[in-house]
Parts: structure tokens; C-alpha cells; sequence
């Protein structure tokens, strides 16, 4: 561990809007996702496991899921005197209380940042699902003496995909020369992961002016805007990721996880990720369960056929009913004899007994909380 | 200063539980897991919990480091409190020496100043080797209405198996008029479970004079009980019907494991009302195979199953490789069956390999001696090199 103060910060809001359905009553970072966890538990987990011990967590609206489900941080090691887990819902001393981009964000939660004793200061958004090593971004950050350090990956995007991110043009040197916002393109691109490093003395300089000036936008009116004026650097993250850009991308990188190869990279021994405790029993396989290629969160109990799925925790499925194809969330409960393919249902969705639920491998059939069929 | 308590308990955790022989070489009773993500003192401390006792005094002597990393600072079973919580009790030095635990009894003795701290008027003494779901509350209810010096909840046992355990006798109101440790021709099928409540002035009392009479063996069957009967104390029966087993033996908790799988057998995991806390593991969700056949089943997180599972108790972190075959069997932590090993009616302990092509146990209708028949054992971090053989009733303690 080397001795270096980092500061965390997590916006847990940031694209909320490319999933809405699934966003209606939470924010991005609370989406459920791999069969027992958020989606806030990648980028916090990977701070606890890169010796980030102070996190804060920006929130904007809707954020009573993530309360319930970050608590005091304690399943992150993060209940702690010195540093910890700070909740940052919006402080209104910036005119409305609710920011219109990060740097107004930022402005807003100043004083926090501003007490924390860090040198250096990560932010990330909600949208990545990896397990990265940010203790290397911080090196490269240190190393090169930039003034951002910007975290990309090489990525096959489709244009639908594109107007969803930003793409940077980097030289031979690996710094940032161009920086595009949503654009109209596809094929293979430098893709920004919405994970950045600043020094904390530079991100108070460019915080406290963009105030000043009415600048909301940290992508816009820094990256872009002063993209030669300071020197903003590119790591790249060979390792692997998936972002969650539309329900589309949501379904291909929860069934991504079937595959053993994608979850050994996501899963590593010595860098687990973390997620709130729910003291489920075990999954209980009754007589006459038929389940394959699934991957299953703790406290179900399966009766019937499930396959190529991922079950939340506490999922039932009655006997005789078969789910395949489908994302089911925590607390479902399927019925006998129901027929369920390329679903995604949300937490504590009730299928009656032989119901017919069919959805298609590009747009999955969604269920919203609580709903009873 | 210590807020007052009206019912503080004792968990007896410090047994060396012999009769698991490799499973509890390197951990007390108590540590040993269950249920596929339980261990056995996950279940008395979650009663505790849910009857509304917040101090509990967790007594340990044998192997006590897995125990006490276990239980830690208590949180996961909500007992890290501010006044009262989980607090591990190993023997300690006095000014006078430093003593072993010599009995149940000499064990509270020992630890009358922790009980004392919360100044309460009951004590509840409980166990760390049944699994049991019991609520405390309507015992120490029962003890008060009462007016008992000492409320002992009993079970209804079948005739031939009263010998096996402290048999009571009691009259219409439950007033415990007899009572026998292991009778050889017992008069009633009242056993104890082990589970009482004293009224604590009482109770300490009689610590003290058992602990000054040096011929005494400082026990709570064979002294305290009796003592308290000889000299017309109130004691009363708690009649508990529901599920109780005692897994003091390799085959008790092989089967108690396997009761968990009978839907006809009332133990249930899974009701909300009653939850079973642990420390739950930080692994990933289990991960079933495209080729896997899995029925009849426990299976925990971090598991992986690409083979054959049946009527088996899987704890987290567990692989079953492709091609390999268990059934009717427990197999706990962290462990990994190979390709082509198959294992059946058998107990693997915590980190074992199991080799490829390897046999654990066999069926008893497979077996041509049924008196040869038994649960096979693996200890807890054994290698069993491929295509070995583990025969039945086999307790295998080193690598093989």
C-alpha cells in the first residue's frame, strides 16, 4: 500500500436516463445487476481494494435506495473514524441545489472535498462494470504529471452507442488532443469510462472558476474546451469492463456473466466485490429443478427449469414453470407452469401461475417493481 | 457504568465435541459449519437475537481461534451493541492462578463478574451444539409466571433413545420432581435440551457451594440440577415441540444437514419471521453449468457446479467439476471435487481437494457388509490425489 492520500468521489446519478425504466425509482448507482449486486458496488469496491479509504457518493434524486443500501459502508469497510463513506445528497448553496453537470457537483460538495486532507482526488461514475485496479490510473496519473488523468478503453461502439459517450482523440504521447461529446460515429473508439483523476489543488482552481463563470460541464467546458491548455492524459483499461449505456447494453452485460471466463476477470480472488448483506439462507434446488448455465444470488428457492438467467437474491420458481433468457430480480416470485423468456423483471414483481411472458434477445420484455401479473 | 439487563445468556461454546473427530481437530464444536452457510453457533446466537437477548456471553476453552474470528465484534447477528452484545469468554489468570474450565457449572463460576455487570434477574444457559430454533422469550415468560428458580425446556424423546440424555420427570404443572443423567431405565421421555433459565441470585448461589465443595464436578447435570432438586427449589419443565437435534456426532450432523433437504421435517431456513444470521461470505453469486444436473439441493454463493449434485449440501465457494457426482453429501467451504470424483454419503471438510476420479463413501445399498457402512469423513484441509479411495465410515485427518 503506498502512502497516498486519495479521495473517492462517485456520482451515482450520472446516466441515469440511459436505463429509465430501470432508474424510475433509484439512481444509476442503485440499479440492481449480476444477481446481488448494485451497480455502485463496482466502482466503490474497486476504491476500497485500491486503498482509497475516504469515498464520498454524489447523489441527486431518488437516492433512498442507495441510503438503504450503502448504510454507514460498513460492507465496504468503509464505517470508519478516519476517512470513510460520506453521502453527498445536494447542498444548496449553489443557486437551485440540484447541479446540471459535474462541475457544478463538484462546487456543490466543495467544502467537503476541501476538508479532506487528500492530495488526489477519483472520480467515477456508475455506468462501468469492472474490476479496476485504480491504484495503476493514480501511478500513470503521478507519473506523467498531468493535470487529468482520463480513463478509456478500446471499444467496438455502434452509433447508438456513441451518442451515449465521449470518445477522445490521443496522441502518441497518450494525451488527450481531442474530445468528442456524443458523437454521430461508430466502429472501434478511445470510449472515456467516466473515471478521472485530479490533482486536489488543480480540481479546486478549475471548480472554483467554473463556478465563477457559470461552467457546469466538466466533459464540456474542460476536457473539451481546454483540451490544449492542460495537459490531460489517457490511461487505457486493458482489463475487463462492460458499460451499460441503454437496456440493451444493461441485458448483455448481466448475461455477459454467464460466461466463466468474463467472471473470473470480474470476480478475482484477492479483489472481491462488496455489497450490502441481505442474511439470505442458501439457494434451495427442490425435486424436479432442472437449472443450467445461471448464475443465482443466495435465498431462491427453484422448483422448475431455469436457464441462461441471473436470478436476484430471494427469487422463487414454482414448480413446473420454466424462466429462460431472463433477468429476475430480487424477491420474484414466478408462478407453476409459467413460461418466461427474454424477461427482465424488476425487485418484487408476482407472475400467477401459467402466464406466457415473452420478450426477444434485443428487447427483452421489462417488469417494473412490484408489478403483478 | 452498565445498564441492567433482565436476562443476560451464557452460551457453553468451549466443548471439545470429540465425536467429530477430524472436523473439530482444529476448531471447537460450535465453529463447525451447517447448513450450507451456517455454522452450528449461528443458530442459539440467532435465537438470542430474535428473543430479544442482546447480551450474550459466548464461553470458549478448545480451539477457540476459528470461534473467535467468527463471532468477532458480533455485528452479524446485530450483536456489536453499545450495552451488552457478544462477548467471548476464554478462561483467564486471577491474582490467585490461572484455572481451566473444569466443568459447565465451574465455567459460569468463573464468569459470575461478567453476568454481574448487567445486574440481571435471569441467566440463560445455553449450548453451541444443537440446531434448534427456540423462542428464549416465551421460556423466560413461562420461568416467571411460574415463580421458578429454574425453567428447563425438555423434548419429548422416543423410549429407547431417553438413555442418551438427562431425563426428567415432572408433575401436571410441570414441576420437575426427578431427574436422572442418562438413566439406564429412564421414567419418562422428558429430556433435557440443555437450554435453562435461572433466576440469577439463585443460580449464583449454588455456583459458589458446588465450586467449595471440592469433590464436586462443577456440572451443571450432575450437581447444580440435582443440587437445586435435593433442596426443593422450584424447577420447572418447558415443554418445546419442533425441531431439535444434537450434532455431537459425525452421523447426527450428517443427518441433520440432510433433514434440511426433507420437506416433512420442520426446520425452515427460509422463514422470514425467524432468521438464521451468520457471516455471510463475499463471493459472487453461484454459477450452475450449461452440463450441471442439480436437484434436491443447498447450494451457497461462490459455488460453482458443473457436475451432478443430489441431496447435498453445498457450502460457499464450493466446485463440482464437470463429470464429477455428489450425493447425499455435505461438502463445506472453499472445497473442490474434481472431474470424475465421486462422492457419496460423505462429509468433506473446509479447503479439501478432492482428486480426480477419486471415490468418497459409497451407497448402503452398495455396501455388502451393511455393518461396514458409514458416513465417510475429510477433514478440513485435505488433498485426496486422484483416483483415490475413501471407504466408508473412513475419517480421513491427513492428505491422501
Amino acid at each position: 500500500m503506498k502512502n497516498r492520500n486519495v479521495l473517492g468521489l462517485i456520482f451515482s446519478n450520472m446516466h441515469d436516463d440511459v436505463i429509465s425504466d430501470l432508474t424510475k425509482e433509484r439512481t444509476m448507482g442503485s440499479v440492481l445487476f449480476g444477481g446481488r449486486y448494485r451497480l455502485i458496488d463496482f466502482p466503490l469496491s474497486s476504491m476500497v481494494n485500491s486503498g482509497i479509504e475516504e469515498v464520498g457518493v454524489i447523489t441527486k434524486s431518488n437516492y433512498q435506495s442507495l441510503l438503504d443500501h450503502l448504510g454507514s459502508g460498513r460492507e465496504w469497510d468503509l464505517a470508519r473514524k478516519r476517512g470513510g463513506l460520506h453521502l453527498l445528497p445536494p447542498f444548496s448553496h449553489v443557486a437551485s441545489g440540484m447541479y446540471r453537470g459535474r462541475l457544478e457537483a463538484l462546487y456543490g460538495v466543495w467544502d467537503f472535498i476541501k476538508a479532506s486532507d487528500a492530495d488526489y482526488v477519483l472520480l467515477s461514475d456508475c455506468d462501468v462494470v469492472s474490476n479496476m485496479d485504480y491504484d495503476k490510473v493514480i501511478d500513470y496519473h503521478v507519473s506523467t504529471g498531468a493535470d487529468i488523468t482520463c480513463v478509456y478503453a478500446n471499444d467496438v461502439l455502434t452509433v447508438e452507442q456513441a451518442q451515449r459517450s465521449t470518445i477522445f482523440g490521443i496522441n502518441d504521447d497518450g494525451r488527450v488532443v481531442d474530445v468528442l461529446l456524443s458523437p454521430h460515429i461508430s466502429g472501434t473508439c478511445n470510449v472515456s469510462l467516466n473515471t478521472f483523476v485530479l490533482n486536489k489543488e488543480f480540481m479546486k482552481n478549475i471548480v472554483l472558476e467554473a463556478a465563477s463563470r457559470s461552467l457546469f460541464s466538466f466533459e464540456m467546458n474542460i476536457l473539451q474546451g481546454r483540451t490544449h491548455e492542460y495537459k490531460i492524459m489517457a490511461y487505457m483499461h486493458d482489463e475487463y469492463f462492460s458499460r451499460i449505456t441503454s437496456m440493451d447494453t444493461y441485458y448483455k452485460s448481466n448475461m455477459a456473466l454467464l460466461d466463466s471466463e468474463n467472471r473470473k476477470k470480474l470476480f478475482v480472488e484477492n479483489r472481491p466485490v462488496y455489497t450490502k448483506v441481505r442474511d439470505n439462507p442458501p439457494v434451495k434446488f427442490g425435486i424436479g429443478s432442472n437449472v443450467r448455465n445461471s448464475l443465482i444470488g443466495d435465498g431462491c428457492v427453484i422448483e422448475g427449469t431455469v436457464e441462461n438467467c441471473i436470478l436476484f437474491r430471494g427469487v422463487r420458481i414454482a414448480k413446473g414453470a420454466s424462466v429462460k433468457n431472463s433477468i429476475i430480480m430480487q424477491d420474484a416470485v414466478i408462478g407453476a407452469k409459467c413460461d418466461i423468456n427474454y424477461v427482465i423483471t424488476d425487485k418484487r414483481v408476482n407472475v400467477s401461475a401459467q402466464r406466457m411472458l415473452t420478450g426477444s434477445a434485443n428487447y427483452p420484455l421489462f417488469l417494473g417493481k412490484g408489478a403483478v401479473i | 457504568m452498565y445498564t441492567k439487563k433482565e436476562c443476560v445468556a451464557m452460551l457453553l461454546a468451549g466443548g471439545q465435541g470429540s465425536r467429530l473427530y477430524a472436523l473439530t481437530q482444529d476448531m471447537a464444536k460450535p465453529a463447525v459449519p451447517y447448513g450450507g452457510k451456517y455454522r452450528i453457533i449461528d443458530f442459539p446466537l440467532s435465537n438470542c437475537v430474535n428473543s430479544g437477548i442482546d447480551t450474550v456471553g459466548v464461553l470458549t476453552q478448545y480451539q477457540p481461534l476459528v470461534l473467535h474470528d467468527y463471532i468477532g465484534n458480533g455485528q452479524p447477528w446485530d450483536l456489536d451493541k453499545l450495552h451488552g452484545g457478544v462477548h467471548a469468554l476464554p478462561p483467564f489468570q486471577t491474582a490467585l492462578g490461572a484455572q481451566w474450565y473444569k466443568g459447565t457449572a465451574n465455567a459460569i463460576y468463573q464468569n459470575i463478574s461478567f453476568a454481574d455487570r448487567y445486574n440481571p434477574d435471569y441467566v440463560a444457559i445455553l449450548s453451541g451444539d444443537h440446531i434448534y430454533k427456540m423462542d428464549y422469550n416465551q421460556m423466560l415468560e413461562f420461568h416467571k409466571e411460574k415463580n421458578a428458580d429454574c425453567t428447563i425446556a425438555v423434548i419429548d424423546v422416543p423410549k429407547e433413545e431417553a438413555s442418551r440424555f438427562g431425563i426428567m420427570t415432572a408433575d401436571e404443572n410441570g414441576m420437575i420432581t426427578e431427574f436422572a443423567e442418562k438413566p439406564k431405565e429412564p421414567k419418562s421421555t422428558l429430556a433435557s435440551m440443555g437450554i435453562y433459565i435461572f433466576t440469577w441470585s439463585k443460580l449464583k448461589k449454588y455456583l459458589i457451594d458446588n465450586e467449595n465443595d471440592e469433590n464436586a464436578s462443577k456440572d451443571f447435570g450432575k450437581n447444580i440440577i440435582p443440587d437445586m432438586l435435593g433442596n426443593n427449589e422450584v424447577m420447572v419443565a418447558y415443554p418445546f415441540e419442533g425441531y431439535w437435534k444434537d450434532v455431537g456426532t459425525l452421523d447426527s450432523l450428517w443427518e441433520a444437514n440432510m433433514d434440511l433437504l426433507n420437506p416433512n421435517i420442520p426446520i425452515d431456513l427460509y422463514d422470514p419471521d425467524w432468521k438464521m444470521y451468520s457471516r455471510n461470505p463475499i463471493k459472487p453469486p453461484q454459477y450452475i453449468g450449461a452440463d450441471a444436473v442439480i436437484e434436491n439441493s443447498m447450494v451457497t454463493d461462490g459455488c460453482i457446479v458443473n457436475g451432478t449434485v443430489d441431496f447435498s449440501i453445498l457450502f460457499e465457494g464450493v466446485e463440482i467439476e464437470a463429470g464429477a457426482v455428489v450425493t447425499d453429501s455435505i461438502i463445506m467451504p472453499g472445497s473442490v471435487i474434481k472431474a470424475g470424483a465421486v462422492v457419496q454419503y460423505a462429509i468433506v471438510g473446509e479447503n479439501c481437494t478432492v482428486g480426480e476420479n477419486a471415490n468418497i463413501g459409497i451407497r448402503p445399498e452398495d455396501c455388502e457388509n451393511r455393518d461396514d457402512w458409514g458416513i465417510a469423513v475429510v477433514g478440513h484441509n485435505i488433498s485426496i490425489s486422484a483416483n483415490a479411495n475413501v471407504s466408508p465410515k473412513q475419517i480421513v485427518s491427513e492428505n491422501m
